[in-house]
């Protein structure tokens, strides 16, 4: 970061701009490292390490700029690294590679074909981000800065336009014309709500009371999605911007932004942004000398989910415990200590930048009628590629699965998609074509949520997913109403039941009761939606309720009270990988042995059927256990 | 001079001062909507939800907690319907799974008027009865007498109970304030039976 006197004014902005430009060559061989949670999870600090050390050792220090960036969303593939300026895209890669990247490409201009990305099906590798399939479909504005950027580092956010949004805000538009902009640019919350931006910030500047705050919710607690924390973490200050944006536009001159404890990335790349931007004059006081003050604290969420629903999110800022209270009255009239109180989802946030700058009619033309703009999903689950994906709204299911994703892993069928998070509906495969938007997702019974996503194949047990999100939501309610807590816990007792094979036929109509009387009475958005995916499964999966009830069968083998593993001896190539691997020794036989399971022994983990390369290994539901072969039995050699 | 706003709460035309919640608005009616955690006095908390009745705003219907909703111009309101009975019988219900069926008072005599199974969800479940649905009408009223209250919730979720903090029991016994308030009968005026657990019994896992 360079030492720079306060700036005063947008021009200021634009010289200092220009003075970084000029002090950067665009020719320089720059090596973007990534240091974001995924990354760091596979060994990027050592990467960096290495190249630090690489690039010292070879007197390349002065040559070389090493960049430390955020999240690329590839995340499954990491760690990554991107060399500049030819754009050479390294995944997987380990500080015993870099000595190699460094002689090879950086001296000698050479690509290292085996750290590029390969294509699974047509072998193919890709040396550009763009080229591979992963990233070829999608519209990556917010995360697309990413790996250019040290989030620690503002100079890289302003040389690329940072803050030109908000000097326009400041300078050029009123507040009204800003709130008029992301009217007209029909920006729905980010987090799941998808409630129009627009007005809320409309409601609260003309709410009554004084001060008004505006806040940002980075406390993203889903099982299986992480996009908050990583823009948060690749790109604080693009949700700085837009904070103070908002700030400017409804009138309040203190925000804060809501981030867990648990992110630490993100808690520590946010505070440094907030401390550069106030010694650049661009937060604080007189911001960029238009007369306008403004400040941010950072507040670290305690870790709970409920937390993340915007009254109990107000009331853990007020110190108390992380409740949901009535909210009749909108937290945008009656928030933090009863004044309005703005809250958005830090990509809602981050995209306002975008919207003020290229305006309403450019990001109307991205997505769908209702909802502009894109996305971030966290595609994870049974696809080959798992990761952030950010697309236009209106993809379909089938495109952001299959495209992007890659298909369904081990060649498995596909069953279902949950959108939305925990609280997200189960999307069967006839509605694969639909476009994924706000409206499109609450017609099928799911939701937006904050884009997570989860992929589940033929394997999966669509009771036994129902059981795993109510037991989730029942550890995470906060307990204060009947409905919720009551009801969660009758339908995780249900639902633990059915899966173990004491299900009643009277079962489904409580369950229904309970999952109704939750929808329509319980006190927040946690107890009125955590009835989505047994509803959603019941909807569209009742025959597997209906086999586990009726004939305590499992059809997915997901159950293990009702499933047993059993090894077909016509198939079993004796080749020892189930025997070494059973955690319990529960696999019989040996070299040039059929292998066969123990049943008193077995508890079920499904490893041997993991690890078979043969398909030999069953799940057998319902059905009865054939007896284990002779001993000694020779294995049936497929013929090569 | 606050405004008067005009509303209909099942088909009878009522008159409120604007800012009044659908409770307030019906009682001065004479029509009656049950509570559980609701307490005059009180701030309204919510967490009961058998004050659930269906509005109709805008053309669309739903369900909101009538001691939290503030009464609108040309408000719809329906207090007892099929469905409303159906979710006040399955909340009662649902309260019972730890409560237990041996409650007395409002919840008692709730249960007799919609029909309630106390013991519908108390199968398998392993722990003795509490008593207690967790309306936090006892811990805002001890907040309220003493400032710095004797009890309090602990846990979240499932695990939320009531507890007492021993250090600040010589406060208790003197107001009174939280006895004959109890909707399911719990603190009578020898206190609270079953009594309520101590904190550090609690979060050392004795109790």
């Amino acid at each position: 970061m360079a030492t720079v006197e306060c700036i005063s004014s947008p021009e200021d902005l634009e010289k200092f701009r220009q003075e970084i430009k000029a002090k950067r060559e665009p020719s320089k061989l720059s090596v973007s490292v990534c240091v974001s949670t995924g990354c760091v999870a596979l060994g990027g600090l050592g990467v960096m390490q290495a190249f630090k050390a690489e690039l010292d050792k070879q007197g390349l220090k002065d040559k070389v700029e090493l960049k430390e960036t955020g999240c690329l969303g590839f995340c499954e593939q990491g760690p990554r690294v991107t060399i500049y300026p030819e754009e050479i895209c390294y995944l997987r890669v380990q500080p015993e590679d870099v000595s190699e990247i460094v002689s090879k490409t950086i001296l000698e201009k050479q690509v290292v074909e085996r750290l590029l990305y390969k294509d699974r099906a047509s072998g193919r590798t890709a040396q550009k981000l763009e080229d591979i399939p992963f990233y070829k479909y999608q519209l990556r504005l917010l995360l697309g800065d990413n790996a250019k950027i040290d989030p620690k580092n503002i100079d890289d956010y302003i040389v690329l336009g940072g803050y030109d949004a908000l000097a326009k805000s400041l300078f050029k538009m009123t507040p009204e014309q800003v709130i008029e902009e992301i009217k007209r640019a029909n920006l729905r919350g980010r987090g799941g709500g998808g409630f129009p931006t627009g007005s809320k910030w409309e409601t609260t500047r003309g709410a009554p009371g004084e001060p008004k705050y505006v806040v940002v919710n980075c406390d993203q607690g889903d099982p299986g999605a992480f996009m908050d924390r990583s823009l948060m973490e690749g790109n604080p200050h693009s949700v700085l911007e837009g904070l103070i944006i908002g700030g400017y536009a409804i009138g309040a001159h203190e925000g804060f932004v809501y981030v867990r404890e648990e992110y630490p990335i993100a808690v520590e790349n946010i505070s440094v942004a907030i401390k550069q931007a106030e010694q650049y004059g661009l937060l604080g006081e007189n911001i960029m000398g238009s007369g306008f003050d403004f400040r941010v604290k950072v507040h670290r969420g305690a870790g709970a989910f409920v937390s993340g629903e915007s009254s109990a999110l107000m009331t853990a800022i007020e110190g108390k415990v992380g409740e949901p209270r009535p909210k009749y009255v909108h937290t945008a009239v009656k928030g933090i200590w009863d004044k309005p109180s703005c809250l958005n989802n830090d990509k809602t946030w981050a995209t306002v930048p975008l919207i003020i700058l290229r305006g309403a009619e450019w990001f109307k033309r991205i997505g769908t009628k209702g909802s502009s703009g894109t996305m971030i999903f966290s595609l994870v689950g049974k696809v080959n590629n798992t990761g952030l994906v950010e697309v236009p709204m209106g993809i379909t299911l089938r495109d952001l699965i299959y495209k992007i994703g890659g298909g369904i892993r081990a060649g498995k069928k596909f069953k279902a998609v949950q959108t939305g998070g925990p609280s997200g509906g189960l999307i069967p495969e006839e509605y694969l074509d639909l476009p994924v938007d706000f409206d499109e997702l609450a017609k099928v019974g799911s939701m937006m949520g904050s884009g997570g996503m989860v992929v589940m194949d033929e394997d999966t047990c669509m009771v036994d997913t129902a059981k795993y999100f109510v037991d989730f939501l029942l550890e995470e309610s906060c307990g204060k109403c009947i409905p919720c807590r009551e009801g969660l816990r009758a339908l995780s007792k249900i639902l633990n039941d059915i899966c173990e094979g004491k299900g009643k036929d009277e079962d489904l109509k409580t369950t229904e009761d309970i999952a109704e009387t939750m929808r329509d009475a319980s006190l927040c958005a946690l107890g009125q939606t955590a009835a989505n995916p047994v509803l959603s499964s019941m909807k569209y999966f009742r025959d597997e309720w209906e086999q586990h009830i009726g004939y305590k069968c499992c059809s997915a083998g997901a159950c293990k009270a009702l499933t047993n593993y059993y090894i077909d001896p016509k198939k079993c190539q004796a080749c020892l990988f189930c025997l070494k691997e059973c955690p319990v020794g529960a696999v019989q036989g040996g070299k040039n042995q059929v292998h066969w399971v123990d049943q008193a022994k077995c508890v079920k983990c499904g490893t041997c059927y993991e690890v078979c390369n043969f398909n030999a290994v069953k799940k057998l539901s319902a059905e009865p256990i054939p007896p284990p072969p002779t001993k000694g039995t020779k294995p049936i050699r497929k013929r090569k | 001079m606050e405004k008067v706003i005009t509303l209909k709460i099942d088909d009878k035309e009522i008159k409120a001062q604007e800012g009044t919640t659908i409770l307030e608005a019906a009682k001065q009616a004479g029509i009656k909507i049950p509570t559980l955690c609701h307490l005059e006095g009180l701030e309204p908390y919510g967490a009961c939800r058998i004050c659930s009745v269906e509005i109709e705003r805008r053309g669309k219907s739903r369900v909101v907690a009538a001691c939290c909703y503030p009464a609108e111009e040309n408000l719809k309101v329906v207090t007892r319907s099929p469905k409303i009975d159906k979710i006040r019988k399955t909340i009662i219900e649902l309260a019972a799974s730890t409560a237990g069926e041996d409650v007395a008072g409002e919840m008692r005599a709730l249960a007799s008027e919609y029909h309630a199974n106390l013991s519908r969800f108390r199968t398998g479940v392993p722990n003795e009865p509490t008593k207690c649905i967790l309306c936090g009408i006892c811990v805002r009223r001890c907040t309220e007498a003493t400032w710095d209250s004797a009890i309090g919730f602990i846990g979240r979720g499932a695990n939320r109970r009531i507890v007492l903090f021993p250090e600040k029991a010589g406060t208790c016994v003197i107001c009174n304030y939280c006895q004959h308030v109890c909707p399911t009968g719990r603190i009578t005026s020898i206190g609270p039976d079953p009594p309520f657990p101590h904190v550090d019994e609690v979060l050392s896992g004795r109790k």
